[in-house]
């Protein structure tokens, strides 16, 4: 117990001093620290439509951070989450694009296995170079990124882009016809909650995917946890060598935990396509996968750390708007600096530990 | 068809392009040969952009920003270098956090300073960075094209080639720098400092990587926007690979990958070939490297493992 709550001490001392350093920020470009707080808290969390937004926009860190975290648990750094969740969504659009006539369920079920699928291909293959020639996964996951990138904006560009539109996106899948969505897609949380006769707004883009994110921080810590495949990708991840030793294959795990890695960071897609904007929109992302190595990293790599980690992140991205608007100065840069400064401070933990070690030995 | 894009202008621009690469490359080369991983190139080169720009704006010379930025590039690595060598943090988490943060910086102080969040305003023509006639290749025809006419910051780079070869494979640092790369008990047994010199080498790829970055605002173009490195930070760190850790090496494959940059910028409209396909070259270059299809790319063999001293 007493271990457990140092697990969340530190990650908490990281997050307040983030923000005290954030404060100073704000106070240095001439606005007020406290006002910028004050937003924080009532934007992310004082309603309704509050909370149904920094929820949807943790949806996505969600994934990205259970991504990072079983990677990290094999002793790989996954930093190429941004460029999986590219190729995944661009899948799950093209999936609805290219079967226009199939009955929408099908397609909807097809398009989510297209973004895991893509997703974990994306992913597996740093792993299988990682594996098969020891190519560092940090360099190969930071080329996919950019190739992921590249491809996907020719192919919207090109191939499925509606003529003439100014914005890189392509073709709807599906589209609201007198309030109803026609076409492939998960239902958002409003349609959902209407027939147990509860009132969630319509407009809140909160959807299915929420509960999906739910489910796979229950499935990642099943899996890490209580299966034998888990126990011995956490094995290679601790110790390889002893791993091996007793034998676990590494290149097996390193391909495996990449691979799950990946099909995780690829659910962003079915949240973005599927549930929000019914068509792949390229720089859909904020820096979702990035941040999911903040996510991680602040929820220690643990599924409920994770969970709780990405609806802290989702606040601050819900809240740079307000904060952007109502404050003379801050714009909602801030939030990304914030989000910056957290990462520093949780990676260099020895600063906490080493003052906390001191102030011990002062008290003593 | 091809003369229109192969000609003496497009390998000018190469080198113009090339220039930027060709700094943060060699810079990371000094990080990472001392074995500290180095993917926050890309952040210290948005640092010394913009404050290359944003210096400049304010005092009007665009010399002073050249040597502001260099000092931001600096400062960014010190960060990186507290936090990977002293704290033994994870050199790959504080390369990206850097990287977020220089995301939001730029933007946020220009927002305070000239009331505008993402760019900073154009400079005049006369306080960017000149452009150098080379007194004897002027003479020349071919050359004179090619190598005359670039900004102080592209023959920067070029003497910083050589300079680096001979910095690290005939020079104690050098071969200190190396030591403490591949083998840092070795290197300490031997009573060379492990800090001290992964120090060097983290301060000396800010260094370049700024002035690549100013590179960027205050020479090729006359104002800072919001992300305009656009990774060219990562392309740097893919040419240290393609170029196997080697200044000659790096340097080569910059040029390369400069003139796939120079090519999908002249061939927009001209040849219908999606820029996007040109764009990733770099990339699927470096995949295939890894893959060890061209070749064998070894990192140094301590890289990205923080060194722990025995007590």
């Amino acid at each position: 117990m007493k271990s457990r709550l140092r697990e969340l001490l530190f990650p908490l001392i990281a997050v307040v001093a983030a923000f005290l350093v954030g404060g100073v920020i704000v106070w240095m470009v001439g606005d007020s620290p406290l006002l910028v707080y004050e937003l924080f808290f009532t934007s992310a969390f004082g309603s309704l439509d509050g909370i149904g937004y920094t929820l949807f926009y943790a949806t996505p860190l969600i994934f990205t951070g259970l991504a990072v975290a079983v990677a990290f648990k094999c002793g790989l750094l996954n930093i190429g989450a941004e460029g999986q969740l590219i190729a995944a969504a661009f899948a799950t659009a093209w999936v609805g694009l290219v079967l226009p006539g199939w009955p929408a369920i099908v397609v909807m079920l097809l398009a989510m296995i297209a973004a895991v699928v893509v997703g974990g291909v994306w992913a597996g293959i740093p792993g299988l170079l990682k594996a098969q020639f020891g190519a560092h996964e940090v360099i190969t996951t930071i080329m996919m990124n950019f190739i992921a990138a590249g491809l996907v904006s020719w192919l919207t560009q090109y191939y499925y882009r509606r003529q003439g539109d100014p914005i890189l996106e392509t073709l709807p899948i599906a589209e609201k016809v007198n309030g109803v969505v026609v076409g492939p897609h998960i239902p958002r949380m409003s349609a959902m909650l209407a027939p147990l006769g509860i009132n969630f707004p319509d407009r809140l883009p909160l959807n299915l995917a929420f509960l999906f994110a739910l489910a796979a921080c229950v499935l990642v810590y099943v899996f890490l946890w209580k299966t034998k495949w888990g126990y011995e990708l956490r094995a290679v991840g601790i110790n390889p060598s002893a791993a091996e030793y007793g034998g676990i294959s590494i290149a097996r795990n390193i391909v495996l935990a990449m691979f799950i890695s990946g099909m995780l960071a690829g659910m962003v897609g079915i949240n973005d396509v599927l549930g929000y904007r019914y068509r792949y929109y390229h720089n859909f992302s904020a820096n979702y996968g990035f941040t999911g190595i903040a996510v991680a990293l602040l929820g220690r790599n643990h599924p409920m750390g994770v969970l709780l980690a990405a609806i802290l992140f989702g606040a601050l991205i819900r809240s740079g708007l307000f904060i952007d608007i109502f404050t003379d100065n801050v714009s909602k840069d801030w939030v990304v600096i914030l989000q910056a400064i957290i990462i520093l401070f949780v990676a260099c933990e020895g600063l906490f530990r080493g003052g906390a070690k001191r102030l011990i030995r002062g008290k003593v | 068809m091809l003369k229109t894009i192969l000609n003496l202008s497009l390998l000018a621009s190469m080198i113009r392009y090339a220039t930027p690469l060709t700094l943060a490359s060699l810079g990371g080369m000094y990080s990472e040969r001392g074995g500290v991983i180095n993917i926050a190139l890309e952040g210290i080169m948005l640092a010394g952009a913009f404050t290359a720009a944003a210096v400049t704006v304010k005092v009007g010379n665009p010399w002073i920003g050249l040597v502001a930025a260099a000092i931001a590039g600096l400062l960014v690595a010190l960060i990186h270098a507290v936090a990977s060598i002293q704290f033994k943090a994870d050199q790959v988490v504080v390369g990206t956090a850097i990287n977020i943060l220089f995301l939001g910086v730029p933007p946020l102080v220009s927002g305070a300073l000239f009331e505008s969040t993402g760019s900073t305003p154009q400079l005049p023509r006369d306080q960017t960075l000149p452009d150098w006639q080379i007194p004897l290749i002027d003479q020349v025809p071919v050359l004179k094209q090619l190598l005359s006419g670039h900004t102080p910051i592209s023959y920067l780079a070029f003497a910083l080639v050589p300079i680096s070869y001979y910095v690290l494979f005939r020079t104690r640092f050098g071969l200190r720098l190396r030591a403490v790369g591949e083998n840092p008990e070795a290197a300490d047994t031997a009573g060379v400092s492990v800090y001290r010199l992964r120090y060097a080498g983290v301060l000396l790829s800010g260094l370049l990587a700024g002035i690549g970055g100013a590179y960027l605002s205050i020479a090729q173009n006359s104002l800072f926007t919001r992300n305009m490195t656009g990774g060219r930070g990562f392309i740097a760190l893919a040419a240290l690979i393609f170029g196997k850790w080697h200044p000659v090496g790096a340097f080569l494959a910059c040029l390369l990958f400069g003139l796939a940059e120079a090519i999908s910028d002249q061939m927009q409209g001209v040849v219908p070939i999606p820029v996007q396909l040109i764009q990733i070259i770099p990339y699927v270059l470096t995949m295939v490297v890894l893959a060890g299809f061209i070749g064998k790319a070894t990192p140094p063999r301590a890289i990205g493992t923080p060194y722990i001293k025995e007590k």
